[in-house]
């Protein structure tokens, strides 16, 4: 991999905040929309560096952290079966469900796995065909075209062993949600480069236009962020509001089209309720009645496990860019990443866990 | 109170962090936070007595009018034949490098072998033959050994616990309390080389060039070290959590602060790329041929040249000095400039989702 130096350089990334500084002259709330973009935010101080007028907030998308919890019950439920080997990604096993996570289910004897790609989970059902294997095929846009591929794959092929527990999320609603809400703060989108090099941005011009809010793709390295600010004030400043996309190295108007081809072939838009946020119209997927086989609620019969909700998280108001992380009075204290409440605190892309695993609740000065 | 979990949580032991795990998750085995509250509340107070109230990575206990340095470990790892080694010659490096962390000379192992039914015996002969190379080219003898094997699906095949005693020179005081505000923290070379390799084949993951592991014994560094500064406070191997987790526990055992440059610590560009690739912090990877040197200031140039003039340190680096200002934490400089905490990982390190 290439180019990790050259987008972390520090004298550029000071010409870029230089720049910023130039231009701004009032306060401005930016929301980066995905996780990812927080994490590199956090671990590299972006928002230590940047002038006092501009605030970043962060955004929903974190695909651990918004599964819902009624979901994650049932991927634990499912799990629990004796014949069935179950497989997630890394990042979704320490993720709090009513009762315990992954790690708990699975050392009270279930077959829990770690996989990279649905399609390893695929192969192992092909292995082992006396065993269910069950894919948690959660997260945005970016991981959908791998997981329609393995249902696909797994219909062809035959492999009817193999089935997909579907949490699928969409940026361009959860947008649309921050926007409407009247608790909004957002003035501008650092929109999310990994979803827009799969889905494109032709959707995001009508959402700008409408709500009169520049939205920027954004990249994940330190300087793809700090230039997606820099655009992002520009226009602010203006008093414009359109759609950019200083990320062109990675993300085309029109996406990956072959993958959004994939993506219509096996699954459908949904209504999708999101943890700490709630239902949003038209903000997921699930499998087309075609591949209904493959789904995993209706192999086990799960859908009406029950949850319980008793706890203090507030996660949806970080998801929703009105809380910081460390303003929530559990942040620190009751929950840590050992001891969760919410999924904000336990994933990699999560603000909370960014939050306390890079120390943002202490003012420190280092000289290094 | 009355289930049979809470029996285990009476007396000098702290409930609290052990009751929200009435099982045991693989966490606990991580080297990380879990670890830490495993030893800090059921091991330490049941076992408690000057020697392991040091915590080093190995013991050092007076016997007569020589100090020993006495250490164990137990090996586990998936897959047992990885690039460049095998389980053999971790079981043996390990152990030796446990007892070079207290500035010993190594001197004796022990071997013991679990072994799990139908395992090839062509495989564990390798491994046996490696070890026994290991020990040569480090100048050890394995004087003591077992055998047992278990069922069929009770085991992975093989696990190998190895123990070790050396002897440490006159005059050498080193322990992971003695940290002091000014000190210089060097590694000895590219971080993150070991947990990359493993998981690379474990997960069927192809790079550029493919990675290898770092396992090493280190205690002829060590030897080079005290040469030219007896008067080293602190050295670590840093495996299982990185040297995150080691630092993070020299901060917490000496009271100080860390103060890291992300710039200054050396990391294999296709390490990099891998962890990148994953979402993993190199900085939590394991290793298993490197070690952390915490020395005084005025020395930390002598010892970076006796680094670099032993084959197995000739990458090493300076990579920030111990302060005053933030003690218990670990704070790295950013190559933007900013700051960010490098916190001790909770347990297993879990790659991303994209």
């Amino acid at each position: 991999m290439k180019y990790l130096d050259e987008f972390r350089n520090g004298e550029t990334a000071q010409k870029l905040v230089a720049e910023i500084r130039r231009t701004v002259t009032r306060p401005w709330s930016i929301m980066e929309v995905c996780g990812g973009q927080t994490h590199s935010i956090i671990r590299h101080g972006i928002d230590q560096i940047l002038p006092d007028e501009i605030e970043l907030l962060h955004g929903p998308g974190c695909p651990v952290c918004v599964t819902p919890l009624e979901i994650i019950d049932q991927a634990f439920a499912i799990a629990a079966r004796p014949n069935v080997i179950f497989c997630s990604f890394g990042d979704m096993l320490r993720v709090p469900g009513s009762h315990g996570d992954l790690f708990s289910v699975k050392s009270q004897g279930a077959d829990v796995r770690i996989v990279y790609s649905p399609l390893d989970a695929l192969n192992l059902a092909k292995q082992e065909p006396d065993r269910e294997v069950v894919f948690f095929a959660i997260g945005f846009e970016t991981t959908a075209p791998a997981n329609a591929m393995a249902v696909k794959l797994a219909h062809s092929q035959g492999v009817d062993n193999f089935s997909v527990l579907v949490s699928h999320v969409l940026v361009p609603p959860a947008i649309e949600a921050i926007m409407n809400s009247p608790t909004n703060r957002v003035q501008a989108f650092l929109a999310a480069g990994h979803v827009c090099s799969v889905m494109g941005y032709w959707q995001y011009p009508e959402l700008s236009e409408r709500h009169q809010v520049p939205i920027v793709v954004t990249g994940f390295e330190p300087l793809d962020i700090l230039d997606g600010i820099r655009h992002a004030v520009i226009q602010l400043e203006a008093g414009r509001a359109c759609v950019e996309n200083p990320f062109h190295r990675v993300v085309a108007f029109e996406g990956n089209q072959s993958a959004q081809q994939l993506i219509n072939e096996v699954f459908e838009v949904c209504d999708r309720s999101w943890r700490g946020i709630g239902n949003i119209p038209n903000s997921g997927f699930r499998l087309r009645d075609h591949f209904t086989k493959y789904d995993a609620t209706s192999r086990f019969n799960v859908t009406t496990t029950t949850t319980s909700v008793t706890s203090p998280c507030r996660s949806g108001e970080v998801l929703q860019g009105t809380l910081k992380p460390h303003e929530c009075e559990a942040f620190g204290t009751t929950c840590t990443p050992r001891t969760p409440l919410g999924a904000t605190m336990v994933s990699s892309e999560g603000a909370c866990a960014a939050y306390y695993n890079y120390g943002r609740l202490i003012d420190i000065e280092t000289q290094a | 109170m009355n289930s049979p979990e809470s029996a285990y949580f009476k007396g000098s032991n702290c409930p609290i962090p052990l009751q929200d795990y009435p099982q045991i998750v693989m966490g606990h085995g991580s080297g990380g936070k879990l670890s830490a509250d495993l030893v800090e509340h059921l091991f330490l107070p049941a076992f408690r007595n000057d020697c392991l109230n040091q915590l080093g990575d190995s013991a050092v206990v007076e016997v007569g009018s020589h100090r020993l340095a006495f250490s164990t470990d137990s090996y586990v790892v998936r897959p047992l034949f990885f690039p460049n080694a095998n389980i053999g010659d971790l079981a043996v490096n390990g152990t030796i490098n446990d007892l070079a962390m207290s500035g010993a000379h190594p001197l004796f192992l022990s071997a013991s072998f679990i072994l799990e039914e139908g395992f090839a015996m062509e495989s564990l002969a390798t491994i046996v033959q490696t070890m026994s190379a290991a020990a040569k080219r480090a100048g050890v003898q394995i004087v003591t050994g077992d055998t047992k094997v278990v069922d069929r699906g009770h085991g992975d095949g093989c696990y190998i616990n190895t123990s070790g005693i050396g002897v440490v020179p006159a005059g050498v005081q080193i322990a992971a309390s003695r940290a002091q505000p000014g000190d210089a923290i060097l590694v000895s070379g590219t971080i993150a080389d070991h947990g990359m390799a493993i998981m690379s084949v474990r997960e069927g993951l192809e790079f550029e060039a493919p990675i290898k592991s770092d396992t090493a014994a280190l205690h002829g560094l060590v030897e080079s070290i005290l040469n030219v500064c007896p008067e080293t406070h602190v050295l670590r191997d840093p495996t299982r959590g990185g040297i995150a987790s080691s630092l993070n526990e020299i901060a917490t055992a000496s009271g100080i602060g860390v103060a890291l440059k992300d710039s200054a610590i050396p990391v294999n560009p296709v390490v990099r790329s891998a962890c990148e690739l994953l979402g993993l912090d190199p900085l939590f990877v394991a290793n298993e041929g490197k070690l952390i040197a915490i020395v005084p200031a005025d020395k930390a140039e002598d010892v970076l040249s006796a680094m670099h003039q032993h084959e197995l340190g000739q990458q090493a680096a300076i990579i920030g000095h111990v302060t005053s200002d933030h003690p218990n934490l670990v704070v790295s400089r950013t190559t933007l400039g900013a700051s960010r905490i490098v916190s001790m990982q909770i347990g297993e390190q879990l790659p991303r989702i994209c």
